[in-house]
């Protein structure tokens, strides 16, 4: 199963080159690849069906609990079969789509590494890798609606899907942190078994609040909707596969998998069911405002995302056995209706479901799989489609709570959502035919094959439905209940209450269908979102951060040398100085009997130059002085058993004294710029500075010398190396690779004086 | 003698700091340079003054005589100190430069180094 | 800034300053010296010579420009850790051997390594010095 996560990212480094040098099998690759994938997982619904679960494991960073640790059971084997299945599509349609687009290279890496994320995402077990793979999600997300990245609305529609998935990101790595804490492992079959003590630990409800802060912004929950819908910038292709088939399904997929541990409370039930209940009516809604067919369809995702939540609350077994064959119809329907927009708008340039019409003859293949894949959503007979909503009214019937008032909501939605269904799929292929301004050269079959694909299994699935009841759909529902289930499906259960709220629903949504535009009018009226809604709020929460940011900026960084220095110094002494305080007192000084008279004479020496300079006038008496004090401390390490660093200092202060003295007359003469006031300042933290680091060389030296370094070297530099200058010996041979490096840094900062010597550009660059 | 070279290193550091907030940029120079004098002090004094003794192996031993001085942070000012200038003089020839193209010495007049 | 007695003086202090510093190069192993201490001897005799003579006699009597040394240095001291690299041992671990000239003398790849840095050092700051004075 490594292999599997792995893969795509390998895979994903190689393909920009591969794209640049062998095109067309690049194209073919990139599809074997999910292909594959998809095969090896088909073959593995058989095993798990029977009750299996695969496990792998490779340690990562053990110390902390950090494996990277796969479980492959029912839930994660439907997701997985949904990631590398449409990816296969998508993959192939996006090499139609972006027929001779120079980025197709960059698109495909971002695309492999998402898939790869995501599969990894569903296939861990250990909740840290999970939260890694997470945010992989995220950003690749974020490179793939920002992939038109010449489009200032995409940019910062991906900046919005980033900050808003990424605040969830965040939320969900503290719960995940303290589920661990609470569960005693970050290992999810492990935590599978602590539900108890999970259940009654104080974190409990931090835990609940942050996850499910995680799953609603991943799942564009109300009030965090907003992002999916301007996400649309996107291609087509990352449309259909992130934001509607997997990614968004990343949030419905944490709350399942973890409903086991940590479902079952009121806080749990409750909060996701209203949150689900409220988004899937504002998602319903708001579709049938738009006219672009991408953000119908993105609101209509919404609505679907926000039904899925609120039956995974319920959490009984009829409401998760729905939940889980939505999610299946939803990936397969809305995929191809996503496909069929990036076909539509693709040829004809325009989203807009007002203009379009009578494309049926122009594309009459799509127009087949888009009629299809929309009855399914309409959730008609004899597709797949139907199937779900019989068993979404089965699980509202039998909710353990407000059962009509769900049923009703429901209803409300789902005759929405046929007309939805209407809007996008019917209406702009009927009608009066359109001309189009561009030759028309057909669509191409590698952009056909994915909608054809996807509502041809819709209507097969539909006819046939024990082809996925038994082998996915029961071991995944299964997975989340945490106990065995074995689920028949049936297109037809004879003339039953849900039957009757079917048609109820088809009659509903065709009526609002014909009468579409004076809906839309409607809703736009009560529309409060644009003024007061959560996306308004973003773009507020935004600019203030901008704004506070500009403002710190500004106090911070002046551009005045000394008002950083300023600022660093006053901190240093602050924090440095509290502590030297706190933990040392006031030092008491000590060895004065110890002072010899020419020491004293030497140290005395450097401190008169030293205020000689800083009182000086003139550069050249300072420059004098400045030599004054590196002659003197020479002498000091002559004194002290440093010949080495005596010879050093001595010419190297010669050469800086040669140095200054060459420059000198090209400098302007010292002046005063600063008021008394500044000065003063100035000094002041100086000082404090300066009696900071005087008490730290002391509080550093009171305790006797423990250096085992110096001991070792001192040691073994004649038995080990062959010197008798343990000092020397150290720069050569036992230090050697840093004195190497040192060396280097010379050169490059020679360079950097040749250079800005030397080479003086033409005009003001220099 | 190590708690008169701790003032030392105090002293050094407090007029390096000063002049390095002065505006007018020979003196940031000339406090770089006490900067550093200062911190290869401060360094110095970490392997504890032992007067006399240099780390060498005299001949016909195989370790140097106790007592000498602490090898490991002569290694590091060593360095430094030859660091230290290559450091100073690019400084010094940067600060040239600027002074030749924006023709001011008042560091907070050098703020359109970018624009010019 | 010319002066006779400079000028005069430099002259013989150059080969005495260029002799005292490769003394402190090869014997630094075992007395105080080594590449840094020869190197900044070295360059500071230099650059009193640049001084009284001009840097255009300097850079005549130094025959090379500068960052051939600094080249020069970098490569030897590379090539001092490659020695080790190649002989299966880690890189910059020292090597050594016995030469017997007229006098036995130890020969070793840090010995070598000190005579790079002696050459960086010496490239450097007379590159810097240089570039300034002629400025």
């Amino acid at each position: 199963m490594l292999i599997a996560v792995v893969s795509g990212f390998v895979f994903s480094l190689a393909v920009p080159l591969l794209h640049r040098t062998v095109r067309n099998v690049t194209d073919w690759l990139v599809v074997l690849l999910p292909f594959s994938l998809f095969i090896y997982f088909s073959f593995l619904t058989q095993p798990i069906a029977a009750g299996g679960v695969l496990s792998s494991s490779h340690a990562w960073a053990p110390s902390v609990g950090v494996n990277l640790s796969f479980v492959l059971d029912g839930l994660s084997l439907l997701f997985a079969i949904l990631i590398s299945g449409i990816g296969a599509l998508v993959f192939l349609y996006s090499s139609g789509y972006f027929k001779g687009h120079s980025g197709l290279g960059r698109f495909y890496a971002y695309l492999l590494i998402f898939m790869a994320s995501m599969l990894g995402l569903v296939l861990s077990d250990n909740v840290i890798a999970l939260f890694i793979f997470w945010e992989l999600t995220s950003l690749s997300s974020y490179l793939l609606i920002g992939f038109d990245h010449e489009r200032s609305s995409a940019r910062s529609a991906a900046r919005q899907a980033l900050l808003v998935t990424s605040v969830g990101g965040l939320a969900l790595l503290a719960g995940l942190l303290l589920l661990g804490e609470a569960g005693g492992s970050f290992e999810l079959s492990q935590l599978l078994r602590e539900r108890e003590a999970i259940r009654s630990h104080r974190f409990y409800v931090p835990i609940v609040v942050l996850i499910m802060v995680a799953a609603f912004t991943k799942s564009a929950q109300f009030p965090f909707h907003f992002w999916l819908p301007n996400a649309m910038e996107a291609p087509a292709p990352v449309s259909t596969y992130l934001h509607s088939a997997t990614m968004v399904k990343a949030g419905i997929y944490l709350l399942a998998r973890l409903s086991p541990v940590l479902g079952g409370a009121r806080i749990w039930q409750g909060t996701i069911v209203v949150v689900g209940a409220i988004t899937m009516l504002i998602g319903a809604c708001l579709a049938i405002k738009e006219t672009d067919i991408k953000r119908i369809l993105a609101y209509s995702t919404v609505s679907i995302l926000g039904v899925l939540t609120f039956l995974l609350g319920l959490g009984t077994r009829a409401a998760v056995e729905a939940a889980v064959a939505y999610l299946f119809i939803h990936a397969l329907y809305k995929a191809g209706l996503f496909l069929v927009a990036g076909i539509i708008d693709h040829e004809t340039g325009i989203r807009d479901v007002t203009r379009l019409s009578g494309l049926a003859r122009i594309m009459p293949v799509t127009a087949l799989a888009a009629a299809v894949a929309g009855l399914s959503m309409a959730g008609l007979p004899p597709l797949f489609g139907f199937i779900g909503k019989e068993l979404l009214y089965t699980a509202t019937l039998q909710a353990p709570l407000a059962n009509s008032i769900l049923t009703a909501a429901v209803l409300l939605t789902s005759a929405l959502l046929v007309a939805v269904a209407g809007i996008v799929s019917l209406g702009p292929f009927i009608g009066r035919t359109m001309t189009l301004s561009e030759k028309h050269g057909g669509v191409p079959l590698t952009m056909t094959a994915g909608p054809v694909v996807l509502a041809g299994l819709g209507l097969l699935i539909g006819l046939l439905p024990n082809l996925v009841a038994g082998r996915i759909v029961s071991s995944a529902v299964g997975a989340v209940l945490a106990q065995p289930a074995a689920i028949k499906l049936a297109l037809l259960h004879g003339l039953t209450v849900q039957l009757g709220l079917s048609g109820l629903t088809f009659a509903l949504g065709v009526t609002a269908y014909l009468r579409r535009d004076a809906l839309r009018r409607a809703v736009s009226r009560f529309d409060l979102g644009t003024a007061l809604g959560p996306a308004k709020g973003y773009s507020l929460t935004l600019d203030g951060m901008t704004a506070l940011a500009r403002l710190q900026t500004r106090i911070l960084q002046s551009g005045h040398l000394h008002i950083y220095l300023f600022i660093i110094l006053a901190v240093t002494v602050g924090l440095v100085g509290s502590w030297l305080v706190r933990y040392y007192g006031l030092m008491r000084l000590e060895g004065w009997a110890d002072i010899r008279f020419y020491e004293f004479l030497t140290a005395l020496v450097i401190v008169a130059a030293t205020i000689v300079i800083v009182r000086a006038s003139s550069r050249l008496f300072s420059v004098v002085a400045l030599g004054v004090v590196g002659y003197s401390m020479g002498i000091i390490y002559i004194i002290f058993g440093a010949p080495d660093l005596a010879m050093t200092q001595f010419s190297i202060d010669t050469l800086t004294v040669i140095l200054l003295l060459l420059v000198l007359y090209r400098l302007p003469r010292y002046a005063r710029y600063s008021t008394t006031l500044e000065r003063l300042r100035d000094a002041a933290i100086a000082l404090a500075v300066g009696v900071l680091v005087t008490g730290l060389t002391l509080a550093a030296t009171a305790v006797p010398p423990i250096s085992q370094i110096s001991s070792y070297f001192a040691e073994n530099s004649y038995l080990l190396a062959k010197g008798r200058n343990v000092v020397n010996v150290i720069l050569v041979d036992f230090r050697a690779f840093d004195t190497l490096g040192e060396i280097t840094v010379l050169a490059v900062a020679a360079i950097g004086v040749y250079s800005l010597m030397k080479l003086r550009g033409n005009g003001s660059d220099g | 003698m190590q708690t008169v070279m701790a003032f030392v290193v105090g002293a050094l550091y407090a007029a390096g700091l000063y002049l390095m907030m002065r505006r007018s940029i020979f003196k940031l120079i000339i406090g770089l340079a006490l900067l550093s004098h200062g911190s290869n002090l401060f360094l110095f004094l970490m392997g504890y003054l032992t007067r006399g003794g240099p780390p060498i192996t005299p001949p016909e031993a195989v370790r140097p005589v106790a007592p000498f001085a602490d090898p490991l942070p002569q290694a590091l000012i060593l360095t430094a100190i030859v660091i230290g200038f290559g450091v100073q003089a690019f400084a010094v020839v940067l600060i040239r430069r600027a002074h030749e193209t924006l023709g001011t010495d008042d560091l907070d007049k050098m703020q359109s180094t970018d624009v010019d | 800034m010319t002066s006779l007695i400079l000028s005069t003086a430099t002259t013989y202090l150059l080969p005495l300053l260029l002799l005292l510093s490769v003394y402190l190069l090869l014997h630094g192993h075992d007395v105080p010296g080594g590449g840094f201490v020869g190197g900044v001897v070295a360059a500071a005799a230099f650059a009193l010579y640049a001084i009284a003579h001009g840097v255009e006699e300097a850079r005549r009597v130094l025959h090379t420009h500068p960052r051939t040394l600094i080249g020069l240095g970098l490569l030897t001291a590379l090539l001092s850790g490659v020695i080790a690299f190649v002989s299966n041992e880690p890189f910059l671990k020292g090597l050594w051997t016995t030469v017997t000239l007229p006098v036995e003398w130890k020969l070793g790849t840090p010995t070598l390594f000190d005579v790079g840095v002696y050459l960086v050092v010496v490239g450097v700051t007379l590159m810097i010095i240089f570039s300034v004075a002629e400025d």
